[in-house]
């Protein structure tokens, strides 16, 4: 059975470590933040000028000068700080962010990622999903396995132009995870989801990838 | 002339559309401070589109919305071209686009600060991971440094920036709020002349020097805004007594 959205946040979740500096795209990565494990250290970057990023305010709190990157209203924390939009993305481009959790429409086996230009429709822009898979340690893109019509998003080539090419360490779709070891190496599948085969997953997939199931 | 009321005062004018006298004109380059609709200079923007300039470049990571901030100038056909990372949630800049009345020149939103940030300090152009082997490196110098991909981008600067603080001394001295800084800063910096409009208008002597993110030398004028619209593009709350971990 496939991973619900709230699996696949929980899931990616599992990637986070005590005292990273985490930056969450919007829509199922934004989810992420909910997972995060109790005592874990963690402070969340929206990359138009803030760390450590609270919880939505409560009704009638809300503060027009205090939004995240999807334009939503949010709190403050004692730890957090503001900065301009040049310091943002000089933490992002400059590596000093842990991980980048991102949506996806198409990775390829290579780690090209594609998730800004959907087909047929007129483009709104990238914003700062380039900066961010070029710049940020690792990055992790959570995505449906295959598109709403059953064809494969995770392929040999991506069709779709780049937002970044070779960038992406982690896959999590609804059916598996797939990891690499670095950014020259293939993916390999290190998870299933409950009920689901490698062989399902291949025949869902145009992408070559290894195993590291036995 | 400008009447007597009407001039500024130092670096201080009355009203944003006194600001603006003498320095808006059609064809210019605007970089026009906020992210969304947060920290946007909507007095000086509500100006320039009462003043009526047209055919403007304007420099702004976003393009407002239907009817708010930029929203207004895209409506009565003011802007010529747009410089943006991204621009969704706005119908009439999507039906303009598609019949050819408007051109738009997307950057990466870490790109387009840098840009701006590089223009005002005088910094021609960088290389930078971003954007390499994608669409936003085609025609683009790029060098290859130890097996990676680096894409050089210029500097940008224009011909006006509006930017939006909290606070404001006369001198020009400058405090944001919260996010509401995001592009402003670094706009300032980029104007050949830039125009602060803030919530508060203080003496000199009132901000705290060790406080001040924007030094008046990059602003020539400054109006404070009254009745301050600010609207929110996403209200999200949470319910009293949850405990929401994160937004």
């Amino acid at each position: 059975m496939a991973w619900s959205r709230e699996q696949l946040a929980e899931r990616a979740a599992r990637e986070m470590r005590d005292g990273f500096y985490v930056n969450l795209g919007i829509g199922i990565p934004t989810l992420v933040g909910n997972y995060i494990p109790p005592g874990m250290k963690v402070l969340l970057q929206s990359e138009n000028g803030m760390l450590g990023m609270g919880p939505f305010p409560y009704e009638g709190d809300e503060d027009p000068d205090l939004i995240n990157a999807g334009k939503q209203t949010i709190t403050e924390l004692p730890i957090s700080s503001y900065f301009s939009s040049a310091d943002s993305f000089g933490m992002i481009r400059g590596g000093h962010i842990n991980l980048s959790v991102l949506g996806g429409m198409e990775v390829s086996e290579r780690g090209d990622l594609a998730n800004w230009m959907v087909p047929g429709k007129v483009v709104k822009g990238m914003g700062g999903a380039m900066d961010l898979v070029a710049g940020v340690r690792r990055v992790i893109v959570l995505m449906e396995h295959v598109a709403r019509d059953g064809s494969p998003k995770f392929k040999a080539a991506c069709e779709l132009p780049l937002t970044g090419a070779g960038v992406v360490d982690m896959l999590i779709t609804d059916l598996a995870v797939f990891n690499r070891k670095d950014r020259h190496s293939g993916f390999d599948l290190i998870e299933l989801a409950p009920g689901v085969t490698e062989a399902q997953v291949r025949a869902k997939s145009t992408a070559k990838f290894g195993s590291a199931l036995s | 002339m400008a009447t007597a009321s009407q001039a500024g005062d130092g670096k201080v004018f009355p009203t944003a559309a006194a600001a603006l006298a003498g320095i808006a004109r059609d064809g210019m380059s605007i970089m026009s401070g906020g992210f969304g609709l947060c920290g946007i200079p909507e007095h000086l923007i509500a100006a320039l589109r009462e003043l009526g300039v047209k055919g403007l470049t304007v420099i702004s990571n976003n393009a407002g919305i239907d009817e708010l901030g930029l929203g207004q100038l895209l409506k009565s056909h003011q802007i010529a071209k747009m410089i943006s990372s991204y621009v969704g949630e706005n119908k009439e800049f999507e039906r303009q686009y598609l019949h050819g009345e408007l051109e738009i020149e997307f950057n990466p939103q870490g790109t387009l600060a840098e840009r701006i940030r590089a223009g005002g300090a005088g910094i021609y152009g960088f290389y930078t991971r971003t954007g390499a082997g994608t669409q936003v490196a085609e025609g683009k110098e790029t060098r290859l440094v130890d097996g990676e991909s680096w894409v050089l981008e210029t500097g940008l600067t224009a011909d006006l920036a509006i930017v939006k603080a909290w606070k404001g001394d006369r001198e020009g001295n400058l405090v944001y709020r919260k996010t509401a800084r995001n592009f402003n800063p670094v706009m300032a910096t980029a104007g050949r002349v830039t125009i602060a409009e803030v919530e508060q208008l203080v003496e000199i002597g009132e901000l705290e020097p060790d406080m001040i993110h924007t030094p008046g030398i990059f602003v020539q004028r400054i109006v404070q805004g009254l009745n301050y619209r600010k609207p929110i593009e996403q209200r999200t709350v949470r319910k009293r007594g949850s405990h929401g971990v994160v937004a």
